[in-house]
């Protein structure tokens, strides 16, 4: 059982960060004058889309928690509005959160609300995937020994490699980025730097916790 | 040798202090300068050297120019004159550094490329240091001899406009002046239409000799759109207009004279590609400077490429041509095709009073000055040009004359090369040695304190020093011996001067015995704990403790903020590093709370048993149990905080809502001061604020502000101090409308604006009134045993007293960090540290990271240039050395005082309240 689960794991996690990969490349394709420097702001659309779509259909043909008691159409309803709302709360709340720690309150308000929703996308679009809108089970997991099984130990560490992620991330902003070795990452343009890592962590290959994470650190500025 | 771990602690501190500052000796090496007292006594100029026969010529040699005109233009890059923009935009300069009558060179400014030091550099010829920032708090005006004062003494008449520092560098020297301020960095038209609207008149009228113009719309551009904003290109073409005018106003007027004129076209510093200065980029130092005269007329086919010289070369230049004495501290030589075209005696004549000058300078700044090349050469070029003059005085054989003087005029320039190159290395020169010593002297002293903090906060409070065994041990001997041999060898090896070659045998000898004792007790020390350490691992049994996430937090951050200064924009820009750290420690401490106040929270007993297994493991001197002073939290550790249901509903909130009121407050005051240097020109609220047209405002929030800090820092103070506290927050207001920064709602206008000397001592009677309550209340703690509550009581007043000093000296558009900083101190206190217990170290350094933000929040930077002097005149009617620089200090640091006296009162509060709650269970 264990390690049937933690194979389909592992391909969740694999398609995962394919998707994010083939999104920076299968848009150029379609759209004149896409590449992820240039035009961020699409790309990180096009992102935090597909891996909804990937996240939701995993959640489909998976199903890690067969455990829907009820499954009238209304109660589905539901739960998929309620799941909505908060998706856009985790948005607005992380908005809120980027807004206190220094980005700018009316310029920039796109590229800040754009990271907010992908930073949502990848940390609560799991959570709701997985666990549902469900509070409860949210500090469940989220607190010490509180996991019960592979899935949201997964769902653990992927989440917080992301908030932590999403953190470093906005260490190169006071750099200058005139060293050559600085110009190579630079991405700034006037002086507001978007910075668009793809951070990929693999943890560790021990049989309890064998789960790739991934997250998308993207800074913004402080 | 037992000591208290007081008594410790302040000898660790005193020795710390004294290795740093060994350390900043040597990093600062004092500047090159003349030791002769700064009073411009005419000192006779040096007579041209004659072998034998008497030389007719004593005097100093009349100025080569009858006007000069200085056009500073702010932030002018080499490139935007000579580079592509210049061909494009300043069609006439190009036309003048091409084919004109001039002389083109790219001038290196050094470090700091600010506006005040480079004008300095630029008038005085001497590399301003960074000590001279400390030397001259007294008054921003320049007290070194340069080429201002000396034209004014020769009577000449000076014409400023532009920059305000050049008023207030040069206070009464100009004759006429109309200083622009360049603080409101989004206006680039109207500084310079007010420079160039007086152009007219005053070249019309011709009754001076130097005019000054500095143009501050280049730098404004600069800051706030980059240096490839097509405004530039715009002002750049204003710019080469202005020129042009000048010009040809001075070849008309030259007409009339016997003299040409001089125009000096430069910069004071370049711009980086994005805009800034400050720093040491190619961009940043180099700085165009044109030459142009009639007399550097050139012949067809002579082609000028711009020589790369220093900044620091013009003030001779410009001393030369005006027929006045070099400026002593001057390192910078003659630049010598702005005399070429003069006769040869002339010429040597410059050139040897410019040699003169910087041998003068060599001799009383480096000892072993007879050893320097430099030096050697000047006295064969003094010998040759002897020589010469006799022969000149002798026969006229021009031929063989013009040759022997091309000769002398070699030797002199590369004496003058060589002189200036030491001299400039003497400036930029680290005395490692001393360094070297200082950081070990620092480094012992931390391993020591490192090594005997479990001792020292133990249920004594003492601890033994292991002192005097070492000083009779082999060790200490042998180090001893060593280290005198190594000094001995550098003093003697050492080239350049060294500030402990320089000291007594017997200080350095007792330097050298500090350095050896300290590694002796390190040493010992180490041993002692080795062997516990051994003894301790036998019954260790709790190892299991686990941090906790805020505990990981605090270290990791302290740890990356001190790595991160490795660096420079790090440095630059620490601000950041510390808002965002304070920022996810309030987060930190967000999850911390809802974990443990809202339903499901299964960690506490963990928490409790960390908290105890934790300093059990440390401490282990602990174990006998009536240790309630000197730990604070243990003793409590594990009191199952059943947290929801001891708090009330208002409390339970005010718990949950405080770490996002305290995000808010941080993001407020973040945006009050822009500070760094990237992003310091961005406009925040603190520039509009104080700005002429938000007078009432400010006003308002100020008045707000001294009542909020009143409301909340009276609930614990004794009614006495509260009444001096109302009354000094309104002495406070007061003298804030008596300068003129603030309104009085009853008079609007008609008031004159007085220095306010009156009421900032009304302010200073109260504080010292607290203060000096707050001390009688710990001495009386001290000496009587009067117990807790009359410490803290006393620890508080003294904080208040803090607290009222920094409303008065703090500028008023600062007063809301202030009220911040207590709201957030209290919420923490109350809502935050004391539900969650927070052990010792936990609130210490929370207390650390927030009086960091709050230096910055105050908008100080690492840049010296935000320390802001105007505090240290607050009530005193002239300068005042040392009170001066005591409230200077205080105004900067008030963050990190305020949150360092709150983090006393604080744990004695706790203290206070635990040994309560023992003798109540008792």
């Amino acid at each position: 059982m264990k390690d049937t689960d933690i194979k389909r794991l592992l391909y969740t996690h694999l398609l995962c960060i394919c998707s994010i990969i083939l999104s920076i490349f299968i848009p150029s394709f379609f759209l004149e004058n896409f590449s992820i420097l240039e035009t961020h702001l699409t790309w990180l659309c096009i992102c935090s889309v597909s891996v909804t779509a990937v996240n939701l259909v995993l959640y489909l043909v998976v199903k890690p928690n067969a455990s829907s008691k009820r499954s009238s159409l209304s109660f589905k309803v539901t739960r998929f509005v309620k799941c909505c709302v908060y998706f856009l709360m985790s948005c607005f709340t992380f908005h809120v959160i980027f807004v206190l720690y220094g980005a700018p309150l009316i310029e920039l308000v796109l590229e800040t609300f754009l990271f907010a929703v992908t930073l949502s996308t990848f940390t609560t679009v799991p959570c709701l995937c997985l666990l549902g809108p469900n509070i409860k089970a949210w500090l469940r997991v989220f607190s010490r020994n509180g996991v019960t099984s592979v899935w949201e130990n997964s769902l653990q560490i992927t989440t917080i490699s992301s908030f932590v992620g999403a953190w470093l991330g906005a260490f190169p902003i006071p750099l200058d980025w005139e060293r050559p070795w600085q110009k190579k990452v630079s991405v700034g343009r006037g002086g507001h730097i978007l910075l668009n890592i793809t951070w990929l962590m693999r943890g560790g290959l021990t049989i309890q916790t064998r789960a790739p994470g991934h997250d998308s650190p993207r800074c913004w500025r402080l | 040798m037992r000591l208290g771990s007081g008594t410790f602690a302040a000898c660790c501190v005193v020795v710390e202090v004294l290795g740093v500052v060994l350390f900043l000796r040597g990093f600062f090496p004092a500047p090159v300068r003349s030791s002769s007292s700064s009073k411009h006594q005419a000192e006779p100029p040096a007579p041209e050297p004659s072998a034998g026969a008497s030389s007719n010529w004593t005097k100093l040699p009349p100025p080569l120019f009858s006007k000069v005109v200085i056009v500073l233009i702010d932030a002018l890059r080499d490139d935007f004159v000579f580079g592509s923009k210049g061909v494009k935009f300043m069609p006439y300069t190009t036309y003048l550094v091409e084919k004109g009558a001039s002389h083109s060179f790219v001038a290196e400014a050094k470090p700091p490329t600010v506006t005040m030091p480079r004008i300095k550099a630029l008038m005085t010829g001497s590399v301003p240091g960074f000590i001279d920032v400390v030397m001259n708090l007294n008054s921003p005006a320049l007290l070194e001899d340069n080429v201002i004062t000396q034209a004014k003494a020769a009577g000449k008449r000076i014409i400023s406009y532009g920059d305000e520092t050049w008023v207030k560098l040069f206070p009464k020297h100009f004759v006429e002046y109309d200083g622009t301020t360049s603080f409101f960095v989004s206006d680039y038209t109207e500084v310079d239409e007010n420079v160039t609207r007086h152009l007219d008149k005053v070249l019309k009228r011709g009754d001076w000799d130097v005019l000054i113009l500095h143009y501050l719309g280049l730098d404004h551009i600069g800051h706030v759109s980059g240096p490839s904003s097509p405004l530039i290109g715009r002002k750049l073409s204003e710019m080469d207009g202005v020129l042009m005018k000048i010009h040809t106003a001075l070849l008309s007027e030259e007409r009339e004279t016997l003299l040409p004129s001089l125009l000096v076209l430069c910069g004071d510093h370049g711009m980086s590609e994005t805009g800034g200065h400050g720093a040491s980029s190619t961009e940043e130092v180099s700085t165009p400077l044109l030459l142009v005269s009639s007399a550097f007329e050139r012949k067809p086919g002579d082609i000028r490429y711009p020589k790369h010289v220093q900044q620091t070369d013009l003030a001779a230049t410009l001393a030369i041509g005006l027929g006045l004495p070099i400026p002593k501290n001057s390192v910078g030589h003659l630049l010598f095709p702005a005399i070429e075209g003069k006769p040869m005696r002339e010429q040597l004549r410059f050139l040897h009073l410019n040699t003169v000058q910087l041998t003068k300078l060599l001799q009383e700044n480096v000892p072993s000055f007879e050893k320097e090349p430099g030096f050697e050469q000047f006295k064969i070029s003094e010998r040759l040009h002897g020589n010469w003059i006799r022969l000149y005085l002798e026969e006229n054989n021009s031929e063989v004359l013009f040759n022997l003087g091309t000769k002398v005029r070699r030797q002199y320039l590369d004496a003058l090369k060589t002189l200036s190159l030491s001299l400039s290395r003497q400036v930029a020169q680290y005395d490692v040695y001393s360094m070297v010593v200082g950081t070990v002297v620092v480094l012992e002293v931390l391993t020591l304190l490192l090594l005997s903090i479990p001792q020292a906060l133990s249920s004594k409070a003492e601890l033994e020093v292991p002192l005097l065994s070492p000083v009779f041990s082999l060790l200490f001997y042998l180090t001893f011996l060593v280290l005198s041999a190594v000094h001995v060898i550098v003093c003697t090896s050492t080239e350049s001067s060294c500030y402990l070659c320089s000291l007594s045998w017997l200080t350095a000898g007792g330097v050298m015995v500090l350095v050896s004792a300290l590694l002796c007790a390190v040493v010992s020390a180490l041993t002692k704990v080795l062997v516990r350490g051994k003894l301790l691992s036998k019954n260790a049994a709790h190892s299991n403790s686990r941090w906790s996430e805020l505990d990981l937090l605090i270290l990791l951050g302290t740890l990356g903020h001190v790595l991160s200064l490795g660096a420079s924009s790090f440095i630059e820009e620490e601000h950041q590093t510390w808002y965002f750290l304070v920022s996810t420690l309030c987060l930190a401490l967000c999850h911390d709370i809802y974990r443990n106040y809202l339903p499901g929270d299964d960690c506490e007993p963990q928490r409790c048993l960390h908290v105890e297994g934790g300093f059990d493991g440390a401490t282990p001197a602990l174990q006998d149990k009536n240790t309630s002073s000197a730990v604070l939290e243990l003793n409590r550790g594990c009191k199952s905080p059943s947290s929801l249901g001891t708090l009330r509903g208002y409390e339970k909130w005010m718990v949950l809502a405080s770490p996002w009121v305290i995000l808010t407050c941080c993001r407020l005051l973040r945006s009050l001061n822009q500070t760094g240097v990237q992003w310091a020109h961005r406009p925040d609220l603190g520039h509009w604020l104080t700005s002429s047209d938000h007078k009432a405002a400010l006003s308002v929030l100020a008045a707000l502000s001294l009542a909020v800090i009143f409301a909340l820092i009276q609930r614990r103070c004794s009614p006495a101090s509260k009444v001096a506290m109302a009354l000094g927050l309104l002495g406070v207001y007061c003298y804030r409308a008596a300068i003129g920064n603030v309104l009085f709602p009853w008079q609007q206008d008609n008031k004159d604006i007085s220095k306010g000397i009156l009421e900032a001592r009304f302010v200073y009677v109260f504080v010292l009134g607290i203060l000096f309550t707050g001390t009688k209340d710990l001495l009386k703690s001290q000496v009587v045993a009067a117990g807790f509550t009359v410490k803290t009581v006393g620890l508080w007043e003294l904080y208040s007293g803090f607290v009222l000093l920094a409303a008065l000296l703090l500028r008023p558009h600062n007063l809301p960090v202030l009220v911040l900083s207590l709201l957030i101190q209290t919420l923490m206190a109350k809502f935050v540290w004391k539900p969650l217990r927070h052990d010792v170290a936990e609130v210490t350094v929370m207390h650390y990271w927030f009086g960091q933000a709050f230096f910055y929040f105050q908008g100080n930077s690492n840049n010296i240039a935000t320390v802001d002097i105007s505090a240290g005149f607050v009530g005193l009617d002239t300068y005042v050395e040392i009170p001066a620089i005591f409230l200077t200090a205080f105004a900067t640091y008030t963050g990190p005082v305020l949150w360092a006296s709150h983090l006393v009162s604080f744990l004695s509060s706790e203290a206070s309240s635990s040994a309560d709650g023992s003798t109540h269970s008792q």
